[in-house]
């Protein structure tokens, strides 16, 4: 099987990889948005504790 | 040895287990996905009937799976909450809620582009697809009624009495395919076996096994955020390297 037939897959490429592709792409979004809210969790932690002096 | 389970259930020792767990999920995660579809797209033969579009399958039946476990799993953390006032396990169901809803819709998308070309239409509203829609919702509104209480610890029960009586839905989607005449195909693995390749089988639960993993690790780490907020006026959480200037 070439690799044009391969990204073809038989017709059904827009299917398949649609998808492929927007679970990938889920998942990534998922990990960006929970990676962001622990930096920002985080920060806010010790903007709090900054504010009343503790640390 | 013997194992104080229990140490673990108080936030502040629980925070440094996740921490330390995640890389022990997320790895093997990464690992399973590329043999996982490594098998699917290069090992499976072609589809008898349904040609490629059937390689669908390898993510659509994980997917699904995880997201009617994960609900489970989040009643079931929710209703430990509501039962035993536990912090912890409110904030498990909390952090478990954007996750099992993922799954939900990548169960719904991959349903609706594979429903097209098998069925000629991306929704019907049939028994299968429409209990599975509902969980998309019950996700939703487990989440929005938790985020609209100020109180978190009001907010925790309100949501677990919300995800306890939603999860009546998870049985209605898994035999919808037997109590109803569904568009949608029964299952292909039964416990009296299956007709379904080798190699297809272990691509399923390969991935399935990296959808687990992923979803684990996930939570690990959204549940580390939940823990810091709602304990940021603790002494611990003062004390924490990562928080020190």
């Amino acid at each position: 099987m070439s690799i044009a037939e391969f990204f073809k897959m038989g017709g059904y490429a827009f299917y398949v990889w649609g998808a492929y592709g927007v679970t990938l792409l889920a998942f990534i979004v998922e990990i960006l948005l929970v990676s962001h809210k622990r930096k920002t969790t985080l920060q806010q932690v010790r903007l709090m504790l900054e504010a009343r002096g503790e640390v | 040895m013997a194992i104080n389970w229990f140490k673990y259930s108080a936030p502040s020792t629980f925070y440094g287990l996740a921490g330390r767990l995640v890389p022990w999920f997320a790895v093997p995660a990464a690992v399973l996905f590329v043999i996982g579809l490594y098998i699917g797209f290069f090992v499976a033969p072609k589809d008898a009937v349904q040609g490629e579009a059937y390689r669908i399958i390898f993510i659509h039946v994980p997917a699904s799976i995880l997201s009617m476990f994960l609900y489970l799993v989040m009643a079931g953390y929710a209703a430990l909450g509501l039962i035993f006032n536990t912090r912890l396990s409110s904030m498990m169901a909390t952090a478990l809620a954007p996750t099992g809803a993922l799954f939900a819709f990548i169960s719904l998308w991959t349903g609706a582009l594979w429903g097209k070309p098998m069925w000629g239409a991306w929704w019907v509203w049939d028994a299968r697809l429409t209990s599975e829609l509902i969980l998309l919702f019950l996700y939703f509104g487990f989440i929005a009624l938790h985020a609209s209480i100020d109180d978190p610890r009001r907010a925790d029960r309100a949501a677990a009495l919300l995800a306890i009586v939603g999860s009546v839905n998870v049985p209605i989607i898994y035999f919808s395919v037997k109590w109803w005449n569904t568009l949608h195909q029964g299952s292909t693995i039964k416990f009296s076996g299956t007709s379904m390749h080798v190699a297809m089988q272990q691509s399923m639960f390969t991935l399935l096994l990296a959808c687990w993993l992923y979803a684990v690790a996930v939570t690990l780490v959204r549940v580390r955020s939940i823990i810091l907020e709602r304990e940021r006026n603790t002494l611990w959480v003062s004390e924490l390297k990562e928080v020190g200037l």
